[in-house]
């Protein structure tokens, strides 16, 4: 089985358990997903749902207990440590929630940062489009301490995007800003799938940022239990209120 | 309080042990030092009271400051024999005799003697194969002697005494009692008893001592005073319990520098400890801001939060030093082993004892230091305002200005008391003077390292991992300066004593070159008991009539009292020659052959003693009663001949040997000195502790010393620079662990692990490099001002080490790779997600 085209990445009959015995944990029971290329994709869910879990399963930060990982051509699932940091480094790309940046390099070297590792050269082109999309142009020469925290989130998506990966993974890329710099970061995610074609995989748990993706996944105790098609923050917010009321999942 | 922190003690006991290995170290070599004196101390005592155990009473002759003793004679034991209580008096003849082993080369021994004595067959050596020696041909020789030599009953075996080499029979192979060997590693041999009179005293019926033996029912001090009233004071009469004593006492002296040589090493070592256990503090200190301002902002006062740091200190330091007091002992027995087989001395060793001073030490040095290098993390945590809980942990640059202006200050103070020590020629000043000028130089570091860690970095820091490893070792430079400075420590030391060393070498290397106009240079290499070897005065004559040799002088030579004032002097065989060989000027009066009554001095020592052309001083010679002499020319001060006097050929003949010592020869124009030097070696065939050498090689000889001395104190600093190694590994996985996340982060996004290794390798080898650079100079400065200081005594050239500094370098970057190889590992194997996720 592979990623047939226009999948970017894709999870099939994924299992996940933590802990063995009276402890164990099954973080995902069996989630299956394909996720188009060129999308925003949000997952949802109520804390402790899988959300993390899954992304981190998917990009290849963890391994899964059951099922396959696929992220393009690429079987994750059973990669080595060279293998699954070269996947990293050449298809993934990742925003955390904080402690994106090194403190010891600046903007420009940040966001160059993946490409320096792997040894490539920077498409300035593309850089140039990039740092001006996210409006760092003038703060290209800044250390992280003397960024705010928005600016800092939008030098870690300016350096998720800038190697053009596959896949953007971002794990709450807006849980610790204000509310205006979290809407500068998810415009920016959500004007990078529209104009630049570029996947990505958000993780959060609030509507308002899940309004901006083109399609939002929810989670419930491991597994996916309904999505929504580009929704409103009002009907995402309903959903969840709801989410306890679907007894069937949906796979 | 006291909970909080052995709870905290206990949770990061992996991040104290490296730092704890310090002060163990540390410890261990203190601890170790006491317990290998005090065992071979006690082992010595033993092997004295052996050696005169059969000893009740000794007669010697009375011995004088500066005189040589007056060998006895048989009336002598005729004398002490018919003192009431005497069971037996039988005369000893003792001196030295060194033997030739099978390989041609002289016997040596690590500081045991090389006697010869008269068999008596009353001593307390018993015959172990074959038979005492009986005739003029025949010696037996000590077990160990025989072993070491591989020489069995039958063998011959020459030797080497005031005479030149004589060979004989074995006729038997002699031991101690318990079957020992040697009593310590001497390398004994029994001729009879005429054979060694002329050979170890140089005459017919000489005696060096009388043993005495009581009759039942005397006691040893009744027979002593005895003995002692009918003898008059012309003698030394001791018992032998007395004589026991004092010859272990004199050993014993020679121990305790020993001992403190080791300890002097053992401070440095200490003293690089505390860097490291001060900045393992700071590091947890800062670690634990938000901890500590946790329990301020509950109520615990700033005295609590001192109290606990010191407390953790503490725990540290007892451990460490309990730990460092046994792995000590061990150390010490194992050296003390090694000093009584491997290192030929064949001592039999006492019982390893630990001595109170062992245990007092250990526990007070390794607890002192490891409290007064957490004192000033304590102090900056207790200042830690409760505020900080709250906020994030980022510790602010702190200004470098207070700090330097403070370590400029110190390094003045060093450096004055460094100057004021060599002037005094005071040790105590000079070294204290150093190690204040190096935690001076240890607070400037800070400030040195911004620019100097990336001026080292942009040689490493061709790639992104190369990059962020400089980037993180410029980003605390305190922390990267106190592990550099610990590592320079020990690298300045070395330097500085390479920086003397060579500019003594070059020194002599152009005084050879430019004073000295001899072809070949003949001298005793082998030192023979107290006294270099020497030749025959009729050989120096067959030198001089050798084919191809121009001139030839040589002198014997000899220490003399004035007063108390103890001095070298020679007795050149002509003093023309030496003028011109050696380059003498005149500075008062003209260089000419000296009459029998008069004598010459460099100009530096005539105006120390205040002395001008006919003025007169007395001199004690060993071998003759007090004579005057008259000044009869001053020379201008040179390198060569400093501080001797030169005594006409006559004087000579008070010498404790008349025999040559050394001689110069200059050949004949045209002729070549690689020819004449093979036609004179023969001349010296049965004389191997004699050596003729040209010009180049004397020099190289004489400096050769020079390197043992190098490597005993690079072999001695090494723990030293072990103990910089391990704050460096120290640092790195403090700093691995404080950038738990940073990794996670660098893996997320497609880091290699082997890329990971090499980013701390990089900031290993920058901070080992650093650290090495700063020792080099000032290891360099150290060198200097010692060669300034010693100006006088003839160090006129500076010279540097530079292939030994670029070694020191090198292997300073090999340092870094390897301290780097265990916190890298852990780098590397850190779980991304546990890394990103990390508090
Ligand atoms: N390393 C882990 N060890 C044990 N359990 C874990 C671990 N990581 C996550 N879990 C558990 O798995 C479940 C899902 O966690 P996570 O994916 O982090 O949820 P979310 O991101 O949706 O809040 C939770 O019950 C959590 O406690
Ligand atoms: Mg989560």
């Amino acid at each position: 089985m592979s990623a047939s085209d226009g999948v970017a990445a894709r999870a099939v009959d994924v299992w996940k358990k933590y802990g063995s015995g009276d402890a164990a944990v099954t973080a995902l029971a069996g989630v299956s997903v394909d996720l188009e290329k060129s999308r925003f994709t949000a997952i949802m869910g109520p804390s402790g749902s899988g959300k993390s879990t899954l992304m981190h399963c998917l990009a290849g930060l963890d391994d899964v207990t059951g099922g396959e990982v696929w992220i393009g051509d690429t079987k994750v699932t059973g990669l080595k440590d060279r293998g699954l940091t070269e996947l990293r480094r050449d298809k993934v790309g990742f925003i955390f929630q904080q402690f994106n940046l090194l403190p010891t390099l600046t903007a420009e070297e940040n966001i160059t940062l993946p490409l320096s590792i792997g040894g490539k050269k920077v498409d300035r082109a593309w850089f140039d489009v990039v740092v001006d999309t996210v409006g760092l142009r003038d703060r290209l020469t800044h250390r992280p301490t003397q960024l705010s925290g928005g600016q800092q989130q939008r030098v870690a998506c300016a350096r998720a995007l800038v190697s053009r990966p596959d896949v953007v993974f971002a794990d709450e890329p807006t849980g610790n800003l204000d509310s205006q710099s979290g809407a500068e970061v998810l415009g920016f995610l959500q004007r990078s799938a529209r104009e630049f074609g570029q996947t990505i995989v958000m993780v959060t748990h609030d509507p308002n940022a899940a309004s901006y993706a083109d399609r939002v996944i929810f989670l419930k105790d491991g597994q996916i239990v309904r999505e929504l098609l580009s929704p409103s923050a009002e009907e995402v917010l309903e959903t969840m209120k709801h989410l306890d009321d679907v007894a069937v999942p949906h796979v | 309080m006291f909970k909080a922190t052995i709870k905290s003690l206990l949770s990061r006991k992996l991040r104290l042990v490296l730092s704890a290995l310090a002060v163990v170290l540390g410890v261990m070599f203190v601890s170790g030092s006491f317990v290998l004196t005090d065992t071979l101390q006690r082992s010595f005592t033993d092997l004295f009271s052996s050696a005169y155990a059969n000893v009740d009473v000794s007669v010697a002759p009375k011995a004088e400051k500066g005189k040589e003793p007056v060998p006895l004679t048989p009336q002598t034991i005729a004398d002490v024999k018919s003192v009431p209580g005497v069971a037996s008096a039988v005369g000893d003849v003792q001196g030295s005799a060194r033997p030739i082993g099978k390989n041609g080369k002289v016997m040596t021994t690590s500081g045991a003697p090389r006697i010869g004595f008269n068999w008596t067959g009353t001593g307390q050596e018993k015959i172990r194969d074959g038979k005492a020696p009986q005739a003029e041909g025949e010696v037996a020789v000590g077990a160990f002697l025989a072993s070491t030599g591989q020489f069995k009953v039958g063998d011959e075996i020459s030797l080497l005494t005031l005479e030149p080499k004589k060979t004989f029979k074995i006729s038997g192979v002699f031991e101690y009692a318990g079957g020992r060997d040697s009593l310590g590693g001497e390398l004994s041999v029994a001729f009879t008893e005429p054979v060694a009179q002329q050979l170890l005293l140089g005459g017919k019926d000489k005696f060096s001592g009388v043993t005495v033996t009581a009759a039942q029912g005397t006691s040893d001090d009744a027979l002593r005073d005895a003995v002692a009233a009918k003898m008059g004071s012309g003698y030394d009469v001791k018992t032998g319990a007395v004589l026991a004593k004092e010859q272990a006492d004199q050993i014993n002296e020679g121990l305790k520098f020993f001992n403190y040589v080791l300890l002097g090493f053992a401070g440095i070592a200490l003293f690089v400890g505390i860097f490291i256990i001060l900045n393992t503090f700071s590091i947890i200190v800062a670690q634990r801001t938000r901890e500590l301002a946790l329990l301020r902002s509950m109520g615990a006062s700033r005295g609590q939060v001192i109290g606990s740091v010191v407390l953790e200190a503490l725990v540290i330091g007892l451990i460490a030093s309990i730990v460092g007091l046994g792995a000590g002992i061990g150390v010490g027995a194992l050296l003390a082993n090694i000093f009584s087989t491997v290192g030929g001395g064949n001592l039999h060793l006492a019982g390893i004892g630990v001595p109170m001073s062992a245990i007092i030490s250990s526990f007070a040095v390794g607890m002192i230091v490891t409290v007064i290098a957490a004192v000033l993390p304590a102090l900056r945590a207790s200042r830690i305002a409760p505020v900080a809980a709250m906020r994030e942990a980022a510790t602010p640059d702190r200004p470098l200005t207070k700090i330097t202006i403070f370590g400029a200050v110190v390094v003045a103070l060093g450096g004055t008391g460094l100057g004021f020590g060599f002037n005094n020629g005071s040790l105590p000043l000079i070294f204290g003077g150093i190690l204040v000028a190096f935690v001076g130089v240890a607070l400037l570091t800070p400030l040195l390292s911004k620019p100097m860690v990336s001026l080292i970095g942009r040689l490493l820091s061709w790639s992104m991992p190369g990059l962020l490893g400089r980037r993180n070792s410029a980003r605390n430079p305190r922390r990267t300066a106190i592990t550099a400075a610990a590592l320079m420590v020990g690298i300045s030391l070395i330097t500085g004593v390479s920086v003397v060393l060579t500019s003594a070498t070059k020194s002599i290397e152009k005084l050879a070159a430019g004073q000295i106009q001899t072809d070949l240079i003949i001298s005793g290499e082998g030192q023979m008991e107290g006294m270099p070897a020497t030749f025959k005065r009729d050989v120096l004559t067959k030198v001089e009539q050798t084919d191809g040799v121009g001139s030839a002088f040589g002198w014997a030579s000899d220490g003399v009292l004035q007063g108390e004032d103890q001095m070298f002097a020679i007795a050149p065989t002509s003093v023309p020659a030496m003028k011109q060989m050696l380059g003498l000027k005149p500075k008062f009066g003209d260089i000419a052959p000296l009459k029998d009554n008069q004598i010459a001095m460099p100009e530096d020592l005539a105006s120390e003693k205040g002395l001008s052309v006919g003025s007169t001083l007395t001199l004690q010679l060993a071998k003759a009663e007090p004579q005057t002499f008259t000044v009869g020319f001053i020379w201008a001060k040179t390198q060569v001949l400093q501080g001797a006097l030169v005594l006409p050929e006559s004087a000579g003949k008070g010498f404790r040997s008349d025999q040559i010592g050394q001689a110069f020869v200059q050949t004949k124009p045209g002729a070549s000195a690689v020819d004449v030097q093979k036609r004179i070696e023969p001349l010296f065939a049965d004389n191997p502790e004699i050596t003729v050498q040209d010009r180049s090689a004397f020099v190289k000889q004489t400096t050769s010393q020079f390197d043992t001395v190098l490597l005993m104190i690079q072999i001695l600093l090494a723990l030293a620079i072990l103990i910089a190694v391990l704050g460096v590994i120290n640092t790195l996985a403090l700093s691995v662990i404080e950038r738990t996340r940073e990794l996670g982060l660098l893996r997320a996004i497609g880091m290699r692990r082997s890329q990971v290794m090499r980013m701390i390798t990089v900031e290993s080898v920058v901070i080992s490099v650093f650290g090495a650079v700063l020792g080099l100079a000032v290891g360099v400065a150290l060198g200097l001002a010692t060669v300034q200081a010693l100006k006088d005594q003839g160090i006129s050239e500076i010279g540097f080490p530079w292939v030994t500094m670029v070694q020191y370098l090198v292997v300073a970057a090999f340092v870094g790779v390897i301290a780097a190889i265990l916190p890298a590992i852990r780098a590397a194997r850190l779980n991304v997600l546990d890394a990103i996720a990390y508090e």
